[in-house]
């Protein structure tokens, strides 16, 4: 097997918010490297600029400092390429959409023909198994489902990345769990990359190959783990000896950030 | 809606009788002076029965302006100038012409706001400033400089109307156009969205309940500006000149059955406006 690409890559990566008390260092020297395939975690307290980072790679924010590329390009021209899904915090489905429409949206906005809409709404419903759900307005769904949905519109363009901020930070313990394994049989199937920001330790763990620990003030990476867990998951794994000693080295790379307060 | 009947009638029932005594006690008076004057000796039930039936009165009882709505709209064709249908008709044109104007006025000035930091820091104070302006002040004003260059009729009505309806659609089109949170924004840059997409499918769509709420507003200021446009330039024709000329003559009946029928007219504008909202926020799925 040949050496995976990399997708995503990040050079001395610096960015500086400019507030009313002064400059605020969200990242500071921040070196990475996502190979295609890969499921990279991004965990951290509030404030290390886990989410900032992923808004950079999709050209929500812009760097002050160093460079990242994405499929090799800006980050801008991976964003006019349709390069990536994003899935925020909130599903933000269109209340006055149908969960077909509102996965129709992206569809219409990059002009996809209407004939090939249809199908692809399907697909990407079956994917995150809503599928029969097309006709329902957002508020008939639970906020799990909707969030699936919002999962199924960032899919629906085939873009090989996938973006994710946090995406099952609202739900209950259960419904999260189970999210995590669609989540997991769904990179199975598409072999998209993942870049996921969380602060669940157990979620990190589970979901990821590659889990980076960050910390704050300023925001920088702090240790890499490269899983040695194997690619198939059930959820019992999580109570395996292999499993535990990863989130001990998380949660161990996470005091040590704390530490230099 | 069934359960909104009994309500609605206690209060309407409770508005009559009121009506009822306030006009025994303003009509009084003018019944005493005629007794008199003519030395006859007031009963209460002929008192009564004189404050309710008097041919100018100061207040007359509703079912003096009952039968005089009756006798004009009813039994007098509508193309008669008597007939307070036709003069309904001519304020309903001018006030229609002038909210939609207003409207679209107002849509227009809300876009530039939303999508136009110059106009945003320059255009609110004016539309604000606008307002503070006296509409009886400006009003005939209007009138006279548009009759100087020559328009005249429906038009300069309409003018005032859309002055007065603009205002609500602005503000309530301003809110709602920016209504979409920035993640909902972020989420079209993801997409490469371009801004006349954000616009047709985030920000217009959004602002929808926004809209229907400053229609509403916005209908019903747009018939008092027409009735207003019809009170300082003597015009013939419109509920406004009825009641002008009924307060010259002191026909207090025909204000009374003017203003009702201003009232009914308004109410039925709005609740147009309020099915209209309805049906579209269903469809949208919003409500």
């Amino acid at each position: 097997m040949t050496e995976k690409q990399s997708v995503i890559s990040a050079r001395n990566l610096d960015l500086t918010f400019q507030t009313n008390d002064g400059p605020v260092h969200a990242l500071k020297d921040v070196n990475l490297e996502i190979k295609d395939g890969d499921f990279v975690s991004f965990i951290g307290p509030s404030g290390c600029g886990k989410t900032t980072f992923l808004r950079v790679m999709a050209d929500l924010e812009q760097p002050t400092g160093g460079t990242v590329t994405v499929n090799g390009v800006s980050p801008e021209e991976a964003r006019r390429q349709r390069a990536y899904g994003y899935v925020f915090q909130a599903a933000g489905l269109y209340p006055w959409r149908t969960i077909g429409g509102n996965i129709r949206l992206p569809l219409e906005i990059m002009g996809v023909p209407k004939s090939e809409q249809a199908e692809r709404v399907n697909r990407v419903l079956e994917l995150v198994e809503l599928a029969g759900f097309e006709k329902k307005f957002p508020w008939q769904l639970s906020g799990g489902m909707q969030q699936r949905a919002s999962i199924a519109r960032a899919l629906s363009f085939d873009a090989d990345i996938l973006l994710m901020d946090e995406p099952f930070g609202a739900l209950d313990e259960i419904v999260r769990d189970h999210l995590n394994e669609q989540l997991l049989h769904l990179w199975e199937r598409t072999g998209k990359t993942i870049a996921f920001v969380t602060h669940s330790i157990p979620e990190a763990v589970y979901l990821s190959t590659k889990i980076v620990v960050m910390s704050p003030r300023p925001g920088r990476i702090t240790d890499v783990i490269d899983s040695p867990l194997p690619k198939d998951r059930p959820l019992d794994i999580r109570d395996t000896p292999e499993f535990l000693e990863v989130a001990h080295r998380v949660r161990e790379g996470l005091r040590a950030g704390h530490q230099d307060d | 809606m069934r359960r909104s009947v009994v309500p609605v009638l206690s209060v309407v029932g409770f508005l009559l009788v009121m009506w009822y005594a306030a006009a025994v006690w303003l009509n009084a008076p003018w019944a005493y002076d005629k007794a008199t004057r003519s030395g006859e000796v007031l009963t209460t039930s002929t008192l009564v029965a004189d404050t309710w039936s008097q041919e100018k009165p100061k207040l007359p009882a509703p079912h003096q302006v009952g039968k005089e709505i009756w006798k004009t709209t009813v039994e007098k064709k509508i193309t008669s100038k008597r007939s307070l249908i036709y003069h309904s008709w001519v304020t309903l044109s001018a006030t229609l012409l002038g909210f939609v104007m207003g409207t679209g006025l107002g849509i227009l000035l809300a876009v530039g706001i939303v999508y136009n930091r110059t106009m945003d820091m320059s255009v609110m104070p004016w539309v604000i400033a606008s307002q503070t302006i006296p509409i009886l002040a400006i009003a005939p004003m209007i009138i006279v400089v548009l009759n100087a260059v020559g328009i005249s009729g429906l038009l300069p009505k309409a003018m005032i109307s859309m002055y007065l309806s603009f205002f609500p659609v602005v503000v309530g089109m301003v809110k709602g156009l920016r209504s979409p949170d920035q993640m909902q924004l972020d989420q079209m840059r993801t997409w490469f969205a371009s801004k006349s997409q954000t616009f047709w499918k985030l920000r217009l769509p959004a602002s929808m309940p926004y809209l229907f709420t400053s229609l509403k507003i916005g209908m019903a200021a747009s018939l008092v500006g027409a009735i207003v446009g019809e009170l300082p330039t003597g015009a013939v024709a419109g509920l406004g000149a009825r009641l002008l000329a009924g307060s010259y003559y002191g026909q207090t009946i025909q204000i009374w059955s003017a203003l009702l029928m201003a009232a009914a007219l308004a109410a039925s504008l709005v609740g147009i406006i309020g099915i209209i909202q309805r049906v579209t926020l269903k469809r949208m799925g919003m409500a």
